[in-house]
């Protein structure tokens, strides 16, 4: 019976081909969407984290003022002689850099290029996992002294070098003239979407001295060793910080201490929304689909109902009828399934690769997209043939 | 006409279509018997429940009253199941509109009903493309219904019909739709099966033409059998 019943089923289906197409069609819109979406935005979610561990790990930010990146609202800068401070109580502290930011235009030759020096010292190098691709970094003397050297970054050598090695050569900040003493290795996007080689950094002192013209420090990096606690860390900064800022007991931090994780959680869990929306997204794209399908069934159902009176009036069993068209729903609609699982797996990769961002398999996603688009097949080609299948042959024959 | 014999047999059949206020009485009591091989034509006017008979014999509607016997057996008693079974392996029904499945050839067509036998596929081909060859239309095998004229289509019907070799065929106008040489030739064939094959043959029409082909006039008016008589010359 069963064997037989797949002949029918088959026959129907290929008798059939525009409305069996269009109901395949609409799975096949349906699963691939939300399949596509959700890879999607998990290469992006992955991505963004690799990013974050390749900010270094173990690090700890601290900034003044209590908001994020909006300027340091009144709440006074950091000092140099905190980063003195922080490496003489904070034993775990594996490295402290201060840093001051301006931003400025670099000038080679003819070439020129704004960009963003950056005050520091050698432990900027080692918080931010930064190597070194030619040359040196920063001698105690050229820091002490605040020697016009500064190592560079790859994108800013590209504009003002080309392919050139600049270690060696000068190139002009503002008034002065700065010697290129290294060049730092290709690291590629931040997670926050900005070009993180795009830097110049120089000793703090140069920076201080010839270019912002104050004392200030606009951020502190502390870099922690691998093992010890983040959060025991932090309370200790903000303790120290505390104190060496004369906050009141009762008065609220005026900085903030954040680490590498939180941001990292932060801004993977702003991906993670973004992967949710798109998917809800690609879902309407799913449901929109089984709408489209409940309608190609809906419009046939009366040429359905006189062909299950004409199989009923010769002789089909009820439970026949049902099961074939059972087995039609779920070859069209598992048929749907896959190629729309096939075509996700293409778009995904081909998308993946031209955003650059990895392409992640989700067994979770493709099974679950399968089910839905499985059911809204059976659902819709299953019941409607029940009802019919119920009646007197010659009611379902009569049927308009 | 002895009712010992008989291959079918109602009595008291009633048949109310609606509810309640809309119920309408289509057949109010009626008595039948009929021989095995027999050929019966049955008539009457437009209303007069001939359709309504042929469908509760053909095990296609239930009646609301009265009792059916068919070889014996309480078709009023068996199941949903075992009414289609009955269908199966004793019925063919030939209807006014032909109801072949659309988009499907002559031969599928034909075939349909050996499948839900269960015939394996090489017997169920040869006997569809014989009943074909029956019907005179060898050769139109891969014809879609709406490849063939309509007195082509009421062939493939029959051939429909008679490819399971029933007990008894039946026929509710199946020359309604078409034009008179085509009928006549539909006509030669059912009495052909009815002669040659021994087949059992109930037809409705409404034309004395093809009523003349049978043996037997069973005359229905407004719900019950106003006459039943024996046909003098057609034999
Ligand atoms: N499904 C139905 N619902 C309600 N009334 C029906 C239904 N089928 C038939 N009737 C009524 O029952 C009566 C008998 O119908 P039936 O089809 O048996 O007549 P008939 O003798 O075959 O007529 P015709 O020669 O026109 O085919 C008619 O009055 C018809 O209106
Ligand atoms: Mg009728």
């Amino acid at each position: 019976m069963l064997w037989n019943t797949l002949l029918l089923a088959l026959r129907a289906i290929r008798r059939n081909l525009m409305r069996s197409f269009l109901t395949i069609l609409g799975i096949v819109i349906g699963v691939a969407a939300v399949i596509t979406m959700v890879t999607l935005g998990n290469g992006a979610t992955k991505s963004v984290s690799d990013q974050i561990s390749s900010m270094g790990s173990n690090l700890i930010m601290l900034i003044p003022g209590q908001r994020f990146g909006a300027g340091s609202s009144g709440a006074p800068n950091f000092k140099l002689a905190d980063v003195e401070s922080i490496r003489n109580q904070i034993g775990v502290a594996k490295a402290v850099a201060p840093i001051a930011n301006k931003a400025t235009t670099a000038v080679y030759m003819a070439e020129n290029w704004s960009t963003v020096v950056s005050g520091s010292n050698n432990d900027y190098f080692k918080a931010g996992n930064w190597e070194l691709a030619a040359g040196r970094t920063f001698t105690e003397a050229e820091e002490r002294a605040g020697k016009a050297v500064c190592v560079i970054g790859d994108t800013v050598r590209t504009k003002l070098f080309g392919g050139q090695n600049p270690v060696g050569s000068e190139i002009r900040i503002k008034q002065f003239a700065c010697e290129v003493v290294g060049l730092l290795k290709a690291k590629g996007q931040s997670a926050m979407g900005s070009d993180q080689d795009d830097t110049v950094v120089m000793p703090l002192r140069t920076v201080q001295r010839r270019l912002t013209g104050s004392q200030d420090v606009n951020r502190l990096t502390v870099s922690v060793r691998e093992g010890a606690s983040i959060d025991a860390v932090k309370d200790q900064l903000t303790l120290l910080l505390r104190e060496r800022r004369n906050i009141g007991e009762t008065e609220e931090d005026d900085f903030r201490v954040l680490d590498t994780r939180q941001l990292a959680e932060t801004l993977t869990g702003t991906t993670r929304i973004l992967t949710m929306l798109l998917g809800a997204v690609a879902a309407v794209s799913l449901l929109v689909g089984g709408i489209g399908i409940m309608n190609i069934m809906l419009v046939s159902v009366t040429e359905r109902t006189r062909e299950i009176g004409i199989r009923l009036a010769i002789g089909a069993l009820e439970r026949e009828v049902l099961l074939q068209f059972l087995i039609e729903a779920v070859v069209l609609s598992s048929l749907g399934g896959l190629i729309g699982i096939a075509l996700a797996t293409g778009a995904s990769i081909a998308l993946s690769n031209l955003m650059d961002i990895p392409y992640l398999f989700d067994a979770g996603i493709n099974l679950l997209s399968f089910f839905f688009s499985a059911a809204i097949g059976v659902i819709f080609g299953y019941f409607p043939a029940r009802r019919a299948a119920g009646l007197n042959p010659i009611d379902a024959l009569r049927h308009e | 006409m002895t009712d010992a014999t008989a291959l079918i047999r109602l009595s008291g059949i009633t048949k109310t279509y609606g509810q309640g206020q809309a119920a309408f009485l289509a057949l109010k009591g009626v008595d039948l018997a009929i021989e095995p091989g027999e050929f019966v034509a049955i008539m009457g006017p437009s209303g007069s429940g001939k359709s309504t008979v042929m469908n509760i014999l053909g095990c296609l509607d239930t009646p609301s009253s009265g009792t059916y016997v068919f070889e014996g057996v309480h078709v009023e008693q068996l199941t949903r199941d075992q009414r289609a079974l009955l269908r199966r392996n004793y019925l063919g029904f030939v209807f006014q509109g032909y109801n072949l499945l659309a988009r499907t050839t002559a031969l599928e067509n034909v075939e349909l009903p050996l499948i839900y036998r269960g015939e394996p596929a090489a017997a169920r081909h040869a006997a569809a493309r014989a009943a074909l060859e029956q019907v005179g239309l060898g050769g139109w095998e891969d014809h879609t219904p709406a490849e063939l004229s309509g007195g082509q289509q009421q062939r493939v019907a029959i051939a429909r019909s008679i490819v399971t070799r029933p007990a008894v065929l039946l026929a509710d106008e199946p020359t309604g739709n078409l034009d008179t040489r085509t009928s006549q030739e539909i006509m030669d064939l059912i009495t052909a099966l009815n002669r040659d094959r021994g087949i059992t043959v109930l037809m409705v029409t409404h034309e004395p033409d093809m009523a003349a082909y049978a043996k037997r006039t069973i005359r229905f008016v407004d719900g019950r059998v106003e006459s039943d008589q024996l046909n003098g010359g057609a034999d």
